[in-house]
């Protein structure tokens, strides 16, 4: 592959799942028209859920899921041991995901309500980067292929990757979907980042701010003005905290 | 003889679990199928979520089949409320099913189970080795997850439905586009079959339970009564007397039993439950490549698959008609908690899925109970594996790297999911 003439490498890919619904990963195998080339400009050296063959020699690690067990802080440290590049692929690892919403009961009570007297081995939900030093965060439950497809681009010429800055508002109206407060129902768009395309608003149900949130994002004025549409703060810190995005955020 | 098998994270499944065989001086001591997935405890976390809630989180439960378990969240929800969605958003809900059907045998057929049978180790070199097969799988994926996209507003993790039934409809001129391109799919799905037939398939059987929904005019996706090959029938309700959950040593996956020890779900279960009611092109295909009921050998779910393909494009452009010429009536209801217990049973790609919400009259789950496919295959895997074993090594086969390929490829047979089966 060439850019601006230039000759690259094809670097070595490998894509590790912690805890999760491996929907992340899921999507680096979707988007079908550009898959071909997306594996000709890529070495996929080891992903266990597509191959059997797998090698320790990779540039860049994608580890999607949250961390909630032993074992997997000894493999994420390994792979963070091999990786050049260790990338956080989506919200669960970025944040904790919905797993995080664990964290919020009795983890022995969890337990003996689901596995009864045999209890398994389970710890409060982790994000990639409470564990080991993360290089790059793509958020998203799920990641969008094409901001991924965006990213790997960059890094195989080393040219830096910007996420969007606004919020998943702007993206929401250039699709023409009718705004969700016209209907009476909450969403968090004002104040997440950007580069879903907006979703979630499109079909009906809001945002649920799983990309967590934007930069250039008003939270002040988000929350007066959701206020004044009637929500508490009850409601929109139950919104906040769904994907764990918004740790230490909330209103 | 003496053969040590010790898979560690089987790679082409979803999720991580362990195969072990060991057989000293001829015989066999042990073979395992263990689920070491890391437990997510959904159950615990839908508690206190409201009702427009569940669909959302339950989605989650897994990359794969994220339509089907919003679903049935969605639809257990409506039981509890007693709420009866309009034809139209019935309709929708069931093409996106069909979607999720295809998209998800299609990875699994290409992706997960071909490269065994092709003799590689991932389908990437067909990139190379066979562009014409990989352009044939990127097809039918690509068709299968537009019909999603379309439908459902996402592959992954679907935003169109809701308690009252779906909240954003789908331009009736973009569907026009998917029915042709299914009509084109249908040829890529009998290239796939002649494919298929040329595999060799595994001469293994184990007398087998199967449990599945039963239609009554149509091949079963959404509701319905519940049934097994060995007589078993029960309501929708009823589900907890089908699937008799029990915690076993070593897995975090639950295991379920009927009238035997195990029993298996998922695409061959269906098909020997609801055979005639497939589509005559479907039974067609079935019958080429040597599928009837009563079929106990666990590798013709891979036929399976392709004839439910097969039976859902048939059925998608169906419905794509019947929207299209219907007029734009209304494809949602109003919704009102009240307090009750509701189960939504739906056949998931992998199988039957149960989901089960008790709600407050605050409109708020006070307690979930999810019994997934995988969770009810599992057992049937592990009782598959010695019987499997024994004849394989009856039948000539005797080096450990055989041997554990073919175990390998039983376990891939039954298309686990593994972080669905401990959600
Ligand atoms: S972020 Fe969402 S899609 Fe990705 S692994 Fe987690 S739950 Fe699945
Ligand atoms: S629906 Fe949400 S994202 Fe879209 S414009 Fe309104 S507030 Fe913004
Ligand atoms: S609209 Fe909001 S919840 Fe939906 S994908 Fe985008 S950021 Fe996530």
């Amino acid at each position: 592959m060439k850019y601006l003439g230039i000759d690259s490498v094809r670097p070595r890919i490998a894509v590790f799942e912690l805890t999760g619904c491996e929907g992340c990963e899921l999507q680096l195998a979707n988007k079908e028209e550009t898959l071909a080339a997306f594996l000709d400009a890529v070495e996929v050296v080891n992903f266990r859920e597509i191959s059997s063959s797998s090698s320790d020699d990779y540039d860049i690690a994608f580890v999607d899921g949250a961390v909630s067990r032993a074992d997997e802080v000894e493999r994420l440290e390994v792979i963070r041991e091999h990786a050049k590049v260790l990338v956080a692929l989506g919200s669960c690892a970025c944040f904790g995901g919905v797993s995080r919403l664990k964290n919020a009961f009795d983890l022995n009570e969890a337990n003996r309500e689901v596995y009864g007297d045999r209890p398994q081995e389970t710890l409060p939900v982790r994000a990639v980067s409470e564990v080991v030093a993360v290089d790059l965060e793509i958020p998203g439950c799920p990641v969008s292929k094409d901001e991924v497809e965006r990213i790997v681009q960059h890094l195989i010429w080393d040219v830096p990757y910007h996420f969007p800055a606004y919020p998943v508002c702007l993206e929401c109206k250039q699709r023409y979907t009718v705004c969700t407060y016209e209907v009476g129902l909450l969403c968090l768009g004002p104040i997440t980042r950007a580069g879903c395309n907006a979703p979630c608003p499109a079909g009906g149900l809001g945002c649920w701010g799983c990309r967590g949130p934007a930069v250039e994002a008003n939270a002040e004025e988000f929350l007066t003005t959701v206020h004044e549409r009637g929500f508490t703060n009850d409601e929109i810190a139950e919104r906040m905290s769904f994907f764990g995005g918004f740790e230490g955020l909330l209103p | 003889m003496r053969v040590d098998i010790d898979v560690r994270h089987l790679a082409r499944i979803e999720g991580h679990g362990n195969i072990v065989v060991r057989i000293a001086d001829g015989d066999l001591k042990e073979a395992r199928w263990d689920v070491v997935e890391t437990p997510r405890f959904f159950e615990v976390m839908l508690k206190g979520k409201h009702f427009s809630a569940a669909g959302i989180l339950a989605a989650r439960i897994c990359g794969i089949c994220s339509i089907s378990h919003c679903l049935t969240a969605v639809r257990a929800t409506e039981r509890a409320f007693g709420v009866t969605v309009p034809d139209a958003a019935a309709r929708l809900r069931l093409l996106a099913k069909h979607g999720e059907t295809i998209q998800s045998h299609v990875l699994h057929f290409f992706f997960l189970a071909a490269p065994d049978f092709l003799g590689l180790s991932s389908a990437i070199p067909l990139v190379e080795a066979d562009p014409e097969v990989l352009q044939r799988a990127l097809r039918l994926k690509g068709l299968a997850n537009r019909l999603c996209d379309a439908v459902a507003g996402r592959t992954t993790h679907p935003v169109a439905f809701q308690p009252g039934g779906v909240s954003m409809v789908p331009e009736k001129r973009v569907l026009s586009a998917i029915r042709n391109e299914l009509e084109d799919g249908l040829d890529d799905l009998h290239a796939t079959a002649r494919l298929l037939a040329t595999f060799e398939i595994p001469d293994f059987e184990r007398e087998t339970e199967f449990v599945a929904l039963r239609g009554e005019r149509e091949y079963p996706f959404i509701g319905g009564r519940l049934v097994s090959s060995d007589g078993v029938e029960r309501a929708e309700n009823e589900y907890l007397e089908m699937t008799n959950e029990a915690v076993v040593a070593g897995n975090t996956s639950k295991w379920s039993s009927l009238s035997r020890e195990s029993y298996a779900v998922g695409p061959l279960a269906r098909c020997n439950l609801n055979f005639e009611l497939l589509h005559p092109e479907a039974r067609q295909i079935a019958a080429n490549l040597g599928l009837a009921p009563l079929c106990h050998n666990p590798f013709m779910a891979h036929v399976a698959r392709l004839v439910e393909c097969v039976h859902c494009a048939h059925e998608a452009i169906r419905l794509v008609d019947e929207i299209v010429s219907s007029g734009d009536e209304p494809a949602m209801v109003a919704v009102a908690p009240v307090a009750g217990e509701g189960v939504g049973a739906v056949e998931a790609p992998r199988g039957i899925l149960f989901h089960h919400y008790r709600y407050g009259g605050d409109g708020r789950i006070e307690s979930a109970n999810c019994v997934v496919p995988t969770a009810q295959n599992n057992g049937n895997i592990h009782r598959d594996l010695p019987d499997f074993v024994r004849q394989m090594v009856e039948s000539g086969v005797n080096d450990d790297q055989r041997l554990e390929l073919l175990c390998s490829m039983l376990v891939r047979s039954y298309d686990p999911c593994l972080s669905c089966s401990v959600h």
